[in-house]
Formats: structure tokens, sequence, C-alpha cells
């Protein structure tokens, strides 16, 4: 659900992570995303782990895995800002917004930095339309947000890295 | 004796600092040896003064917008905690914007602790299932069916008609006779927020709701397929589950009675197409969001197969406040065929934007320009986007179409989930067109032919169509397009992605028009 920083793969954590929801009704979605939680992406190595556990072909995971646009199949920068595309921060200038980080990170909407720290991504819609345009970082709403306010907030989380635990924004 | 300050937990008040207000309240209170208790409430939908902080006083809850952390210390020397000062708007009951509503669904949305199951039940919580526990499934049915509630979602069915299918739908040869409710809260249409919004400001309301709905058509299990770009909602609703099961209102024997319901959430993975309910029942089912084709029905094979109730979080959450006051009484707001309240979100480029609840019948006009005060640039506003991404693009001459289903869909547009955005005159509506086809492009789930490959060449085509390229010839082509995708797609995303498309044209047409074609000379 939220974006959590890449803690390194490990098969056994990945195996208890997949075996504690394999039971559920529908199992695939929730175990997908627990994974990209505990990894910050879902490695080609946790595969096997679901077919087996769920009793489905390898396609049938990729296929699921391919289609959402949460589930990423590579680890991401160590914070993800998302950038709402959609009609209500159109109207408010988002498109500008998205330029303006691009050139200031030195890098497109879906890349992540050279230095890992921040990955950029497209989101349509964060029921934020009324404070538009909206970011979210790691998890965290943003609203109203300006050019500067974008830097300040860009800024304050790269600085404190060690110890934000991304996603955890209470 | 304490003061209570309300602060709200709300996504969107929090994006715009109302956790760091909290904790200076907090901070600057004990620093003076005040005795303050601060409530995480959910937005009263005035989005526009968040941070809105409430303070309790003899004469009711008054309110202080835009507060920021750093003005907490002159506020309090001014009075704040006491009601008074220069930036106080008087009672938050009596501001215009929110006293001119009628607050059915949202009656408790920003006035209680989402998360106080005592603070729901002391503001009319539950009453409307302790009325279902005395009726038979018929009987609910027959009561929703007659206030008149239409799926909120933006198909606008009416909700008891569905309830009544799943309640006769036969379960004999089937395992268990299971049957399902399932939530659709994958809210993906920009410029909506009040499925969330209501999450995370009353959710046992939902559950109630679905609880009611479960004990009408005899379903046990109930499933709310939540958006994962709503983390807060999740945060919340997951608590909120967790505590209606510890006080018995979840699980078997709810409330005291012979029932057994339970719900589960869910999170979908950012596929807009999931807000489409028989694609949302393969989501849940842990496979691609690929639609299925109707027929069968959810409502007789739907999730794993089985009868299910499949509605929006509105409808669901409107549920126990029919129950409570009757069927009579939400069937006497609105007009025509459209009954009840429309919880509107106004959105976008504009002054006040927020959610507004309203008896169907309210013109956009009123709410654009009456509650909204016009654009938040201050420019003159061009055109509004109502009903979301699906939905038409309507110029200000068209404004004082009444909100209502039909008369929406008589001026070739739609009502769906009560988004409106607003754009001033710096719009373009022909790159507002083109979007229209590039997400539907994206989101596509690829199931049929029209709304797959329609929507690339739809791009293509509008491309030609702003660079002057055959111009007259790919506007007639464009016509065909939609026309075909309009007719032959298998859901509302191929099959309502020309209603933005055509009213930018329709409405906008020199916008398509802007590139001059050089004419060619001898």
């Amino acid at each position: 659900m939220t974006d959590t920083q890449a803690s390194g793969w490990d098969v056994e954590r990945a195996r208890l992570t997949v075996d504690a929801l394999a039971r559920l009704p529908g199992a695939l979605l929730p175990i997908l995303h627990a994974l990209q939680d505990e990894f910050g992406y879902v490695d080609d190595a946790a595969i096997p782990l679901i077919t087996d556990a769920l009793n489905l072909s390898r396609a049938e995971v990729i296929g699921v895995l391919h289609f959402y646009h949460d589930f990423r199949t590579t680890p991401s920068g160590r914070h993800t800002l998302q950038l709402c595309r959609a009609e209500a921060c159109q109207s408010m200038g988002a498109d500008a917004l998205v330029q303006h980080v691009e050139e200031r990170l030195g890098v497109a909407m879906g890349e992540t930095t050279e230095d890992g720290a921040v990955t950029l991504r497209d989101v349509y819609c964060l029921g934020n339309c009324a404070l538009s345009p909206a970011v979210m970082l790691d998890g965290r709403l943003h609203g109203r947000v300006t050019s500067e306010r974008i830097d300040a907030i860009l800024a304050a989380a790269v600085e404190t890295t060690v110890e934000a635990p991304a996603g955890s924004p209470r | 004796m304490t003061t209570r300050a309300y602060v709200p937990r709300d996504a969107s008040a929090r994006s715009v600092g109302a956790d760091d207000v909290a904790v200076r309240i907090a901070a600057e209170a004990h620093a003076r040896g005040l005795d303050v208790t601060i409530v995480r409430n959910g937005s009263r939908g005035m989005i526009w003064l968040e941070p809105l902080v409430e303070v309790e006083t003899i004469a009711g809850r008054v309110g202080f917008g835009h507060v920021a952390p750093e003005e907490i210390p002159a506020l309090l020397d001014a009075g704040m905690l006491e009601g008074r000062g220069e930036r106080r708007l008087g009672l938050v009951e009596n501001i215009p914007y929110f006293a001119k509503q009628q607050r059915l669904t949202f009656a408790r949305c920003g006035v209680i602790d989402p998360l106080s199951l005592d603070d729901y039940l002391a503001h009319g919580g539950y009453a409307g299932l302790t009325r279902a526990l005395g009726m038979t499934g018929d009987e609910i049915v027959t009561e929703v069916t007659e206030s008149g509630l239409r799926g909120r979602g933006g198909a606008g069915f009416p909700t008891g008609i569905k309830w009544r299918t799943v309640l006769g739908a036969p379960t004999a040869q089937m395992e268990a006779g299971q049957k399902y409710i399932v939530c659709n809260a994958d809210e993906g249409d920009s410029g909506t927020f009040a499925d969330r919004m209501l999450i995370e400001g009353d959710p046992f309301t939902l559950i109630e709701g679905m609880t009611i709905a479960g004990i009408a058509v005899g379903a046990t299990q109930g499933y709310v397929y939540l958006r994962s770009e709503y983390p807060d909602a999740f945060r919340t609703l997951t608590e909120a589950v967790a505590i209606a099961r510890e006080r018995g209102y979840l699980g078997t024997s709810v409330a005291g009675s012979a029932h057994t319901f339970d719900l589960a959430v869910r999170l979908g993975a950012g596929a807009y197409i999931c807000g489409e309910e028989t694609a949302l029942l393969e989501s849940l089912e842990g496979k691609k969001g690929v639609i299925r084709p109707r027929p069968p029905l959810p409502a007789i094979s739907g999730l794993f197969g089985k009868p299910t109730v499949v509605n929006n979080v509105l409808s669901l959450a409107t549920v126990p406040v029919i129950l409570e006051r009757g069927a009579a009484h939400y069937q006497s707001f609105g007009m025509g065929r459209s009954r009840g309240t429309q919880p509107v979100q106004l959105a976008g480029n504009v002054k006040r934007g927020g959610l507004i609840e309203l008896a169907f019948g309210v013109t956009l006009r009123e709410v654009v320009e009456g509650f909204g005060g016009g654009t938040a640039t201050g420019r003159p506003m061009r055109a509004v986007q109502v009903g979301g991404p699906l939905g038409a693009y309507f110029p200000t001459s068209m404004l004082d179409t009444p909100l209502d289903y039909e008369a929406m869909a008589a001026a070739s547009g739609l009502l769906g989930h009560g988004g409106m955005v607003v754009f001033d005159d710096t719009v373009d509506l022909a790159r507002q067109a083109r979007f229209a086809m590039a997400f539907c492009a994206v989101e596509s789930c690829g199931k049929c032919t029209p709304c797959r490959i329609g929507s690339t060449r739809g791009v293509e085509v509008i491309d030609r169509i702003i660079a002057g390229e055959n111009r007259t010839a790919n506007l007639e082509l464009l016509d065909d397009l939609t026309t075909l995708m309009t007719g032959a797609s298998l859901c509302a995303l191929g099959g309502l992605t020309p209603i933005p498309v055509r009213s930018a044209l329709q409405h906008f047409p020199e916008d398509f028009s802007r590139t001059i074609v050089p004419t060619v000379t001898a």
C-alpha cells in the first residue's frame, strides 16, 4: 500500500509472509501487497513461493503482478513521490508542478534519481481534489502544493532518511 | 473543567498541516497549565478552511479556519480556547456553506470522534440496525426500495431492486448458501473524495450499512474493496472494524441477535478499472481486474460465483439513516426519480472546495458559484467537468442544469459519483479531450476491442485534429469512433470515455481549431 524502503530480499521472510496469508480467500493481492510492504518490491524469487502456496501457474501470478500499477518488480528509491496527474490537479497547475520536480531532480516521471534517493511516480487521484494540486510522499498526503512547498517537502524527507520509517506517517 | 478542541484527522486536513496544529495546541496548552482534550474528528467538508479547528463552548462549537501551527500561541492569547479572537468564524454549524446543506449520509462526519463507538452510539449510531433487527429481510429490502435510494457510485441503479435480486437468489444448491456484501470503495474518479471522507470521518456508518445489507439479504460476509491511494482511510476503517468486532457489532450474534456478519478490508492496487463492479470482483478473487461480461449479474453470480450485493460506500452508508428515520423521510428529499441527497464534491480550480450534501434538484450554478465562490485563481470560470473522468465538460452557459440523474443524462452528461471539477479560462478543452482518451488507453483492462484499441486511436485522431491535419475528415472519424465506443464497449470505461470527448467538441469547438492550417499557394 504505502511505499517502503527495500530492506533486502530474504527468501525465508518472504515464505513466512506468503504462508501467513495463503489461506485468505482471494489471497494473491494481499500477498503481493505484503511482499511489497516488506521488501519494497516483489522479487522474482517470490513467484515460485506464491505459485506453490496458492496452486497457481507462474503465468497467472506474473499476469496479476504486471496488471496493477502499484506492484513493482525492481527496488524503488528510498523515497517515493507520487504526483497526481488527474483532472482536478490539472486544473490547478499539476503539469507545471511535474515539470518543476522533473527539472529539479533531473529525472522523468517513473524514474529514480541516480543516488537512489527519490522515485517519481504518476498517480491518478489521491482524493485531495479540493486542495489541488496534491502529492503523496512515502504514503503521506500533501495538498495545495506549490513548487516552493514541494522543494521543502523533498528536502526535509531526504535529510531525515535515516530516521524516517517510510510509509508510517504517524 | 476540560476544554475540548477538535482538529480533524481527515487526510485532506492532514495534507495541510492538521497534525502539527494538534501537536502544537497540546504543547501550548500544557505549557500554560490549561486542561485541553484534543479530539481528532473527521472533516466537516469545508475543506477550503482546513485545518479547521473547533473549540467547544457553551453556545456550541466555534471554528477557526486555516490554522497554522506557528499561530497557535497568538490564537491562545486571543482567547481561542474560549471561542474568542479575531479569527473566529462563529459557530461552525452556522457557517452558510454548512448551514445550507441537508446532511443525512454525512450527518455525523466531522461531528464525532470517528473511532469512538460510544460517540457513534450517542449520535444515533446503530439505531438503524436496531430497527432492522426487528424486521424480516423482505421488510428491510422494501424499506430501502421505498426510500428511492439509487446507486451513488455513478450508475444510479435502484439499491433496493439489487438487494431484492440477491435476497431471492437461489442458494440451496450452493455451499452453505453463502452470499456476499461487497462495498466498492475504489473511488478512482478525479474530483471525488466523499467515500474517503466518510470512511475517515464516520466509518461505523459504513459498517452499520453493510451489516444491515447482510441481514437483509442473508449474507454473512462482507468485503470493503478500498483503493490503495487512501492509506489513512485504510487505517481508520481497519481499526473501526476491529472495534466493532470487539464490541459485538460484527461476528457471530451481531448486537446480541441470531445474525452473523463479519467483514474484511481489502486493498486495491492502483487500477482505475477495478471501480467497475465485475473487475472489482475479479480483483477481490485475486485475479487481474478484467471485467466480466454480463449476464450473469453479480447479484446472481458475483464474488466466488455467489450472489453478491455490490454497492458504493455512499449507498451503503445511507442505509442506516433510511432505517433509522424511515423510507418516507429519506424519500421526502430530492426531485423526480432522484430521491434523497447527493454528496457533491466540489474540486479543482475553485475558491471554496469541499463536500456539500444537498437534496437532488439544486443547479450546478448554485454549487459552483453559490458554494464555490468562483475560481481559486480568480480568473473567469470556463468549464465544469461533472461526474469524474467519464463525465461531460459543461460550459458556464449550462450551469442551470439541475443536479438530477435524468436531467444530467438529458444534457448528454452524467452525475457519476458527484464530483465537480472547475476549470478557469486557461483550460484547453482539446487537451482535456485527448487526456480522456489517453487515460482510457492506460486504464483499459483490454477485454474488449472498442475500449482497448479505440482509446489509442482516439488519442491519435485528436492529435491530428489539433495539428490541423485533414480536420473535417478526422472530426468525422472521431465522431464515428466515439459512436462505436459508446455502443460496443463491454463496460462504462470504454462506453463513457466518449462523453468528455464529445462534450468538449460540442461546447468548445474553438479549442480544436487553434492551429492555423497553412493554405497552399501555387
